[in-house]
């Protein structure tokens, strides 16, 4: 097999030790396009291609599983991933209050990343914290009881 | 009150690790099943304790297992039990609790159930954003693998076990049990077609038990305490506590333990402690985005499988979302179409166009631009996309909602055609 | 059988089929997407719904009857003893009629512009579910398309989502680089990047997806409605597999070819060197006029001459006490060959091909005539237990034999799934349950090739380890078969496993043929065949299934009438060189192709008047003394003998211009004109076809091949143009505004005309399928005995060649490898799909994808040879000498060198042979060395 370039020897690492968990290599697909992007923030074509090899699939195979879930990032994302939650709890509790707000102090749109390339704004479905809402994640992080006070700070410090 | 699934689980309180879990009480089920029982006596435990799946259809999960042949050679097709961590459903939020709150609960419960199907490996199917649930739980079977609750020869009873966290990456579909095998195989999660049910073709073809995290984690107290026990913790006929949650403009928003059966007022009142000042409760969705809409008369039913089903709705999660009456009812039912629609998975027609053109239509009725015939098409999809006409379940649930909002709230309905605008956002109709 | 009850009739039904297709085979209508008779069922679409009742109608008394129903996917619904259904309750039609509508909200409305339209399985079922109004008010989505290479055509837009694509591209035809994407209604089906999708059955694509987002490429570039083609019942001239396809003409000029269907042929599928491979027919440097040399010294300047000058020219050539030899051709009809041997005279008439060639036919036809071994049809080939295949690059050489191999690999799902109680039809769960089971299939070939991911094991070597392999496996199965000496221990280990296998398979197949250009190939693959014929002794003896891949459209047919003693070419060059003959005929055969140039001089450097029938230009005509221009297979009948031993008759699809005619025809002119006979010896193929038939017994069989001339139903002929041919009288409105006369033909029961028979007719008379609601290509069914049965009244095509039931105990002997000379090395052919068969090679799309002249070799001879990827390697080879430039791979065995064959620069080399090599100075590199991504990502 010829030599992998574009994945660094950590991701091979770390994928391989995901794929050995099934009878199959290709079953730790989605775990490998979320290495990737652990490492790099988001999955290049050359990213899919390279996993593709390693996991004996063939880049068509792996992209139709990679644009299919919602958090594999086809497309580069900013330092920071806002994901705000849409749905209905959250809705309830007022979500497009704080979208707006979100939207004004980045100034960018769902789906944006600033100019500066810091933050990149995100719907995201329920997050199972329907308890606590609204909610959104920064970075993986759950933020919780969202208000403006709340985001003014939030935003303050991941500058 | 018995809380058996929560009582190692407090606000505030770090899981028990592995000693802790010990002291309390755990792994002596996994013990007694795996040295002192066999198969058919812990799947006919089940049975008689009459445990139901708590993943939202309720399926008898003794009788699913049933369905797994059983071999008498080890050598024959390998078998899987996968737990079903994938928690979606718009307004749920029990099995976080239960991962985060006690790892090891469901860790011995997968001991027992895996053994009970002879199932050599687990996997936990996790939703990506679960992150702590998952290091938990992975730090969870760390530690019973270096005590020899996992891996080979478990407890010297022979039987071996690994148990592998899967975490997936965000879409409701692979809730769904089939779509969940596709997505486990890293495939796009599409589901398959029933018969053949995963107990006999499953992950990779082979025989495969799908359960909830919740369901599983019963298994251990049923163990311990037996049949007869699990079934009088229960108000109803339908046996077990259960984890209730309550989501909305409520003064205490929450998940509790709570007997199977206790009365929907109860809950809301006595738990999530009542409505939030100024705002009154028109209706509530029993168990999560794809459950009927109940409404005000419905709150004296107990929360079990069987009089809600008979109320026309569904038990479903358990996590109720709360309509107030300065909620539009459209917009609601707009956001969940609107998640449904996203989440379709794409295969069968009447979903993945069907449901579309319902968000676009209730996206037209919130900007004032509804019209008389569109509530016949909402209706006629209503049918369109019920039980049997879709090729999984996903397109019925979402129209649970819209059903039971169109017999429940029509006027709210009428009202935006009429008025050319959302009566409670004030957006006024502007064709387009 | 069970009996159903659909909308108060009662139908017997086979066990075991789902609802749809019970419902399709007894001629119901019932609309459908995502299913396809090959793919199986699914169950998305939801469009093939039907009510089913708890409860028999006639059973039950009116009150306690159930009549309100459930909706059910009829595809996914298996058939069973006395369940009531129906297909027309209001309830279902609405839901029909619903899903359609959804369908269809996505979908523009460019019908008037979609190369679909008119042939739209899409617009029939729109039509056949009632949906005319739309209601939807938003907006449609709208998607980017890709380029996918020089035949397919990608319209996303118009996509309805059913799978189909998908399913046939990955799980039928093994593909890799097609998917869906993304989710919801933004699914997508394409690459996962712009690129030539890279299966060598895309085309198909074409047909499999119901509505335009597919369509053929080629076609686009003069594109025409399915209702305005003119079309003939038809066999692909690309190898001699023998597909059946329906060539579509307009203006003169071909515009596409489509799949005809034949259960035990080619089913619903072709390869795409089929498909695509016939722009030749409309090349603008064919011949077209008849020319001869003016001068005789310069042979470039040349005269076209009128109808009298060919006359005078022939008379001068041919006429009585003239001397004739006759070198006939692989690749021309039965009927074209047998006129020539009748003009020359059968120990005159050479077959065409180099000694080599000729031997390696030979004896293969031999094998075939005299051993207890069946060469199958592909329907039969899909049914196969375990394979073997020995020496050949399959998928290259005979293409969609590979993609029906592909189906053996599979076929074990059923044994699996009627193991769990799944039905066979239940595609994904089948695919699911079998996992990578699959039935046993051995590849052992010179070099990698494309479907060894169906191959349990792989086995690479030249022609001569091959033959050991084989030898060792026959001696495995039956002790009394030669063993191979200067055998390896792997090679024995190998042949161990593959003889169980196969000895214990019901029902075996080998597959071989003259790929490795090696009689030892040949032999070897004969020896297991006989050696599993005679493996139940005692019982009854059980022919073994042998299929020998051939390379030219009638290699068969043109071996049946040769004997081995009329010898090869070689023969013609002793004759014309020891001044036998005054004057040697070709008929469709560049003799570049068969011999090293120089040798192909002295035949042309005789004495003798050279006369050259073709319909493309090459070598061969070029150095002719007299070219007559001879029709494509797209413009006279002919019958082809398939490497099944199937004889198939190809019927013209429109009236040639000019002076262009039939081989045959010319030839039976010039048998008057040698006779002074007053007429023609033949007014019409047929009679050519009878008198092969009467003059070689085994032939005897092709007259049965299609009905003749004179057949009529109901007085009438039938029809090229379909129903609904448009501006017929208005064609040629630009030259003559009133209509011309429609041309007649003599030559068979078909008519240039729309006027014609309106019933069904015979199977090999049927240019295209079209039925009352279905318009595109699934009108099939409508012609089907059931669901992918036979053609009623029979699949076209007559088999002349059967199994011996004699047991045979003789055996081929085995000999040893030749040893390598000092600093030689081993010359052998790579075989390409795109660019080694010479007619489609001359096709525009073809020739995108052919590969440039290389030579392959292993790093370590790379090494001593002193060469480096890029670099140029010049051969030395007899009197020529070549220079490639070099690839680099361990696909090859050491010691040898591989160079594709047959393409413009490689086509007369000899292979195997002993060449020496050396690097050529100052090469500049030519190539990007391109790895399909496919074959990158399967790795294994
Ligand atoms: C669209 C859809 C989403 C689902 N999501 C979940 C889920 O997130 N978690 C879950 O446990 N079950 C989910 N289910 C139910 C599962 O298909 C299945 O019934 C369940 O996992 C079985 O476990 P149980 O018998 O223990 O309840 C979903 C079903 C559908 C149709
Ligand atoms: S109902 Fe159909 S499209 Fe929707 S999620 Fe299920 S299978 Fe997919
Ligand atoms: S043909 Fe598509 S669901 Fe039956």
């Amino acid at each position: 097999m010829e030599k992998i370039t574009a994945l660094s020897a950590d991701e091979i690492a770390e994928i391989t030790a995901e794929a050995s968990h099934y009878e199959q290599p290709q079953a730790a697909s989605i775990e490998a396009l979320k290495i990737v992007q652990k490492y790099r923030g988001w999955v290049s074509d050359e990213s899919v291609k390279a996993v593709a090899q390693l996991l004996n699939m063939s880049p068509a195979e792996l992209d139709g599983v990679a644009t299919f879930y919602n958090l594999i990032f086809r497309r580069p994302v900013g330092k920071h991933v806002i994901m705000l939650c849409d749905s209905v709890s959250c809705w309830i509790m007022g979500c497009e209050g704080v979208g707006a707000q979100l939207r004004n102090k980045l100034g960018i749109e769902f789906g944006e990343t600033t100019a500066d390339g810091q933050f990149t704004l995100l719907p995201v479905t329920c997050q199972g914290a329907c308890d606590r809402a609204p909610v959104m994640l920064v970075d993986g992080e759950l933020e919780t009881h969202l208000d403006e006070d709340k985001i003014t700070a939030i935003l303050a410090n991941q500058k | 009150m018995e809380t058996p699934l929560t009582q190692n689980i407090g606000p505030g309180k770090l899981p028990l690790n592995l000693q802790e879990y010990r002291a309390a009480g755990g792994y002596r089920a996994a013990h007694k099943a795996l040295l002192e029982m066999e198969s058919k006596d812990i799947l006919q435990l089940l049975q008689d304790a009459n445990l139901r799946g708590r993943g939202g259809a309720g399926f008898p999960t003794g009788m699913k297992w049933s369905f797994v042949p059983m071999y008498k050679d080890r050598e024959e097709r390998p078998k899987y039990l996968v737990i079903n961590a994938d928690e979606m459903e718009p307004g749920t939020f029990k099995d976080r609790l239960l991962m985060e709150g006690d790892p090891h609960q469901l860790i011995e419960g997968i001991i027992i159930s895996a053994y009970t199907l002879q199932a050599e490996v687990a996997y936990i199917f996790i939703r990506g954003e679960y992150q702590r649930s998952a290091d938990l739980l992975n730090q969870a079977i760390t530690e019973c693998k270096a005590q020899g609750l996992l891996g080979t020869n478990i407890m010297h009873s022979r039987f071996n076990l690994d148990i592998f966290v899967h975490t997936s990456a965000g879409r409701y579909i692979c809730g769904e049990e089939t779509a969940l095998l596709n997505s486990l195989e890293g495939k796009r999660a599409t589901p398959r077609a029933k018969p053949p049910f995963p107990q006999v073709s499953g992950l990779w073809g082979r025989p495969t038990v799908v359960n909830n995290v919740e369901t599983i984690c019963n298994v251990p107290h049923i163990v311990n305490k037996g049949a007869a026990w699990y079934k009088s913790l229960s108000l109803t006929e339908d046996a077990g506590t259960k984890i209730f949650g309550v989501s909305g403009r409520v003064r205490n928003p929450g998940a509790w333990e709570l007997p199977m059966g206790t009365p929907v007022r109860e809950i809301i009142e006595n738990y999530a402690g009542g409505m939030q000042d100024g705002y009154k409760l028109r209706g509530f969705l029993p168990g999560g985005g794809s459950t009927n809409f109940l409404t005000q008369e419905h709150l004296d039913l107990h929360m079990d499988y069987t009089s809600i089903g008979k109320a026309g709705s569904r038990l479903g999660t358990g996590t109720m979302i709360i309509l107030d009456d300065k909620t539009c009812p459209v917009g609601m039912v707009r956001n969940l179409e609107h998640f449904f629609a996203q989440e379709s998975c794409g295969w069968c027609t009447p979903c993945r166009d069907g449901l579309p053109w319902v968000e676009h239509i209730l996206t037209e009725f919130e900007h004032g631009r509804g019209e008389i015939e569109d509530m016949e098409v909402l209706t006629r999809h209503t049918h369109l996309l019920g039980p049997g006409n879709t090729f999984c379940a996903h397109a019925p649930g979402a129209m649970g909602p819209l059903e039971s909002a169109l017999r429940y709230f029509r006027e709210d309905f009428e009202a935006h055609i009429h008025s050319k605008s959302c009566p409670w956002t004030g957006i006024r109709g502007s064709h387009k | 059988m069970v009996s159903i009850e659909i909308d108060n009739h009662i139908y017997q039904v086979p066990e075991g089929s789902n609802l749809l297709q019970a419902c399709l085979s007894l001629g119901l209508d019932l609309p459908y997407f995502c299913w396809h008779p090959s793919l199986g069922s699914v169950g998305a679409c939801r469009q093939c719904a039907v009510i089913q009742y708890q409860d028999r109608h006639d059973e039950v008394a009116g009150d306690q009857r159930d009549e309100q129903g459930r909706l059910v996917m009829s595809c996914m619904t298996p058939v069973s003893e006395g369940m009531r259904i129906s297909i027309d309750a209001q309830n279902a039609r609405n839901f029909r009629a619903d899903i359609i509508e959804l369908l269809m909200t996505n979908h523009p409305h460019d019908c008037p512009v979609c190369e679909e339209g008119g042939e739209c399985h899409l617009q029939d079922m729109t039509q056949m579910s009632g949906h005319t109004y739309r209601q939807y008010r938003g907006k449609k989505r709208t998607h980017r398309n890709q380029y996918l290479g020089p035949f397919i055509n990608h319209e996303m837009n118009r996509c309805i989502a059913c799978y189909r694509c998908v399913r046939y591209y990955q799980d039928y035809a093994g593909g890799h680089d097609l998917q869906a994407m993304a989710a919801h209604n933004h699914v997508y089906f394409g690459r996962h990047e712009d690129g030539v999708l890279e299966n060598e059955f895309s085309g198909n694509l074409v047909e499999v997806c119901p509505t335009g987002v597919f369509t053929d490429r080629t076609l686009s570039q003069h594109y025409s409605r399915k209702w305005d083609l003119q079309a003939a019942p038809s066999i692909c001239v690309h190898c001699a597999q023998g597909c059946n396809t329906s060539p579509g003409e307009r203006y003169g000029e071909l515009r596409r070819v489509v799949n005809r269907y034949n259960s035990a042929v080619n089913g619903y599928f072709l390869c795409d060197r089929g498909r695509f491979g016939y722009g030749f027919v409309n090349r603008e440097d064919r011949v077209t006029q008849a020319e001869r040399v003016a001068e005789k010294s310069r042979e470039s300047v040349r005269e076209s001459l009128s109808r009298s000058g060919i006359r005078d020219a022939l008379i001068e050539a041919i006429g009585p006490g003239k001397r004739l030899l006759g070198i006939g051709s692989p690749r021309a009809s039965i009927e074209a060959n047998f006129a020539l041997r009748e003009l020359v005279g059968a120990d005159h008439f050479s077959a065409g091909l180099n000694n080599q060639q000729l031997n390696l036919q030979q004896s293969i036809i031999e094998i075939l005539r005299t051993r207890p071994v069946r060469a199958p049809e592909l329907r039969e080939i899909e049914q196969a237990d375990a394979v073997l295949i020995l020496g050949e690059d399959v998928i290259n050489t005979s293409p969609r034999l590979a993609l029906s191999l592909r189906q053996t690999a599979a076929n074990l799902g059923s044994k699996i799934a009627d193991q769990l109680r799944i039905p066979v039809w239940q595609d994904a769960a089948v695919r699911e349950a079998m996992q990578s089971d699959k039935t046993p299939v051995f590849i052992a070939t010179i070099t990698a090739t494309r479907i060894d991911d169906i191959a349990l094991k792989t086995y690479r070597d030249k022609p001569a380890g091959i033959a050991q392999l084989g030898f060792a496996i026959a001696c495995a199965i039956d002790a009394t078969a030669p063993f191979p000496e200067q055998l390896s221990e792997d090679q024995q280990n190998l042949a161990q496993q593959i003889a169980a296998v196969l000895k214990s398979a019901k029902n075996p197949l080998i597959v071989s043929g003259i790929g490795c250009q090696s009689q030892a190939v040949i032999a070897a693959a004969a020896n297991v065949a006989t050696a599993l014929a005679n493996r139940n002794s005692g019982e009854e003896l059980q022919p073994t299934n042998l299929f020998y891949c051939l390379p030219e459209s009638n290699s068969i047919g043109l071996g049946l009438m040769t004997s081995d003693e009329e010898g090869g070419l070689e023969h013609v060059i002793e004759r014309l060189e020891s001044n036998q003959a005054d004057t040697l005929i070709i008929v469709e055969n560049d003799l570049y192709r068969r011999l090293p140039p120089d040798r192909v001089e002295r035949i042309f450097s005789s004495d003798a008047t050279v006369i050259v029938l073709d319909h493309i230009k090459n070598e061969t005509t070029l150095k002719a003394d007299l070219l007559l221009p001879a029709a494509t297979f797209a413009e006279t009948e002919g019958t082809l003998v398939s490497g099944s031993g199937r004889a198939q008759r190809a019927f013209a699809v429109y009236v040639p211009t000019a002076d262009i005619r039939g081989s045959w025809e010319w030839l039976s002119d010039m048998l008057a004109l040698r006779n002074n006979e007053e007429k023609p010896r033949w007014q019409q193929v047929d009679e050519v076809t009878q008198s092969c038939g009467k003059a070689i017994g085994v032939l005897k069989g092709i007259a049965d091949a299609a009905p003749d001339a004179d057949f009529r139903l109901a007085g009438m002929k039938i029809a090229r143009q379909p129903h609904r041919y448009s501006g017929r009288t208005a064609m040629l409105a630009a030259v003559n505004v009133s209509e011309p006369k429609q041309s007649v033909d003599p030559d068979s029961a078909l008519g240039f005309t729309m006027e014609g028979f309106p019933g069904e007719k015979p199977s090999a008379l049927t240019p295209y399928y079209w039925s009352p609601g279905w318009n595109s290509n699934q009108a099939v069914g409508k012609f089907q005995e059931e669901v992918s049965g036979p053609l009623r009244g029979g699949d076209p095509g007559v088999r002349l060649l059967e199994a011996s039931t004699e047991p045979v105990k003789r055996w081929f002997e085995t000999t040893p490898d030749v040893a390598r000379g000092q600093g030689e090395w081993l010359l052998l052919p790579s075989y390409h799909i795109f660019g080694s068969e010479e007619l489609s090679a001359l096709s525009e799309a073809i020739i995108e994808r052919s590969p440039l002249p290389t030579v392959m070799l292993t790093p370590e001879d790379a090494k001593s040879l002193g060469v480096a990827q890029g670099d140029g390697l010049t051969l030395s080879v007899a009197s020529q000498s070549l220079s490639l430039e070099v690839i680099i791979s361990d696909d090859c065995p050491k010691g040898a060198l591989l160079v594709p064959a047959g393409l413009a620069k490689t086509a007369g080399l000899p292979f195997p042979y002993q060449v020496k090599a050396t690097r050529e100075i100052g090469w500049t590199r030519r190539l990007e060395v391109n790895i399909l991504v496919s074959d990158k990502g399967t790795q294994r």
